[in-house]
């Protein structure tokens, strides 16, 4: 099971290629793949897009957030409100300096902004926060964005 | 202008045609091209990057840098059996096609006949021709999978035969030559004294069964020029580096002719070709499947919208029959593109034996093949 989500994850649900690449039956692999679907192992499927080809830009922000501890008004209790929100894609509690990082996509630099001071900054228990909008992407889950032209010539021999 | 006899010889593409037709349409699916989708593994570009920087930027040897011929002789050995010296019996060469030329020009002279697989690919005619040889066509047969057959090339051999040209896993119809037929082939090559340059650039594409050198087969290396390379396997296509290995005195003779027309290949292709060998193998094997997969698909998909074609056991080309359409292969493939924008190479491209059928190079992403199938078939319906 576990070598199947591992291509899953690389992969997505492609079950003809997963099948034949672990030398397995086509049907067992699926029932595997519905079963951890059903058990909520495998929770969801995203596709990749790149907008800046369709001209559209999209704006993303990485937020780190301070935390003031109090009592009653853990980190859990604000890293879920965060996630909450549905502007938000990733939400983690990390190490370091700061305690919560997010990432946020919008569609411009005004919204994010005015998201962060009035969502997230003015929520109790935040102490600060720290916004890095990001200027260029390269890779994204596992996928580069570069260009994919045709390079090979359409008859050869 | 005076051309030269031999240049005029050579007949220009029978396809001319459908060449020019090709610049004209646009936002086309291209089952035309005769090379790996794939882009160079990582660590092979990485290696020519690397080497780049370094400053490797001169020639090499003629013969190729010692450490590629030494680790192509142990490849040999490991995956086949066959020991090559790299000092005498290995040469590097811009991809096969010109280890191909070298070896012709090496071995055959006015009026030397050589018998060729057909159809089969574009160059071994026209340089058999700048030889001043004679190209001898021997058909291969759909009943018998388009794979070539002892009795097939004896039926062709007359006392001014000299060479045998072998190519498998074929292109353009993916056949493949089992070991029987081998040994048959072998045993044909002692008893009738041919010289065979075997073509085995296909070798690591291979779905059913292995794939036999024709060098390991009993007495066979002594008579053998293996002409191997890294641009399907490792889709190293536009590095442009093969190798010939073979006896000796051809290999030297080979090397005499390089020496002074290619000099040496690409030190940069060299040095990437080295690293292919050494950790190419996982990315190697993760095309294969891949490949495997659209070749399943391929075929059971042209036999569903109804496409005789035989089951392809290597490369990655298919070849169906469009015989009961009742067009010819370059009408077919003409208004196939023009219709539906779907690009197949005619089979009398490869050969008289080719009319007939179309060449489909499958070396393309599922979804594309997947695109492409119902628009053959609603060509087809409308003919």
């Amino acid at each position: 099971m576990e070598d199947i989500l591992r291509l899953v994850e690389k992969e997505g649900r492609d079950i003809e290629r997963i099948a034949s690449k672990l030398g397995k039956r086509r049907e067992e692999v699926k029932e595997i793949i519905e079963r951890a679907e059903r058990e909520g192992v495998i929770l969801g499927y995203r596709g990749i897009v790149d907008w800046e080809k369709l001209g559209k830009s999209e704006v993303i922000a990485i937020v780190e957030v301070k935390v003031e501890p109090k009592r009653d008004v853990g980190f859990d209790f604000i890293a879920e409100r965060i996630a909450r929100l549905p502007e938000s894609i990733f939400v983690y509690l990390i190490s370091g300096t700061n305690d919560i990082f997010l990432l946020i996509k919008g569609r411009s630099i005004d919204e994010i902004s005015s998201f962060v001071s009035k969502r997230i900054a003015g929520m109790e228990g935040v102490k600060g926060t720290e916004t890095h909008f990001v200027l260029k992407k390269y890779k994204e889950d596992g996928i580069f964005f570069e260009e994919k032209a045709e390079k090979r010539i359409p008859l050869s021999f | 202008m005076r051309i030269s006899r031999r240049a005029r010889d050579i007949r220009p593409s029978g396809i001319r045609r459908f060449f020019d037709l090709l610049t004209k349409v646009t936002d086309i699916i291209s089952f035309g091209v005769g090379e790996p989708d794939f882009t160079t593994p990582w660590c092979i570009r990485e290696a020519g990057i690397k080497a780049l920087e370094k400053g490797y930027t001169m020639y090499t040897s003629n013969k190729g840098l010692p450490e590629l011929r030494e680790e192509i002789s142990r490849y040999l050995e490991d995956k086949y059996g066959i020991s090559y010296d790299p000092e005498n019996e290995i040469l590097i060469t811009v991809g096969v096609s010109e280890a191909f030329d070298l070896a012709i020009r090496a071995l055959v002279d006015e009026e030397d006949e050589v018998l060729i697989q057909d159809p089969s690919y574009v160059s071994y005619r026209p340089c058999t021709i700048l030889s001043g040889g004679k190209p001898v066509p021997i058909p291969l047969k759909e009943e018998r999978d388009f794979s070539i057959t002892a009795e097939d090339i004896e039926k062709k051999i007359s006392s001014k035969t000299k060479v045998l040209i072998l190519n498998y896993p074929h292109n353009p119809t993916g056949s493949t030559i089992y070991k029987e037929e081998l040994l048959k082939i072998a045993e044909l090559a002692e008893r009738r004294d041919l010289i065979v340059i075997s073509d085995e650039i296909y070798s690591r594409l291979i779905y059913e069964g292995e794939h036999i050198s024709f060098p390991s087969l009993p007495g066979m290396k002594g008579r053998t020029v293996l002409l191997g390379g890294f641009s399907k396997a490792y889709a190293m296509t536009g590095w442009r580096i093969g190798f010939a290995a073979g006896p000796e005195e051809i290999i030297q003779a080979m090397l005499r002719i390089h020496q002074y027309t290619m000099l040496c290949a690409p030190i940069i292709s060299q040095i990437s070709a080295l690293e292919a060998l050494r950790n190419g193998e996982e990315e190697v094997s993760e095309m294969v499947e891949e490949y495997d997969r659209r070749r399943k698909l391929i075929t059971q998909g042209l036999r569903e919208i109804g496409l005789k074609c035989v089951e392809p056991k290597g490369a990655f080309y298919i070849f169906p029959s469009i015989k009961e359409t009742g067009l010819s292969s370059e009408e077919f493939s003409e208004r196939l593109l023009l219709e539906e924008k779907v690009l197949v190479v005619p089979g009398n491209a490869f050969g008289e034996n080719g009319e007939g059928y179309v060449r489909i190079c499958y070396a393309l992403p599922r979804e594309k093949i997947e695109e492409a199938l119902p628009r053959i078939e609603r060509f087809l319906k409308k003919l």
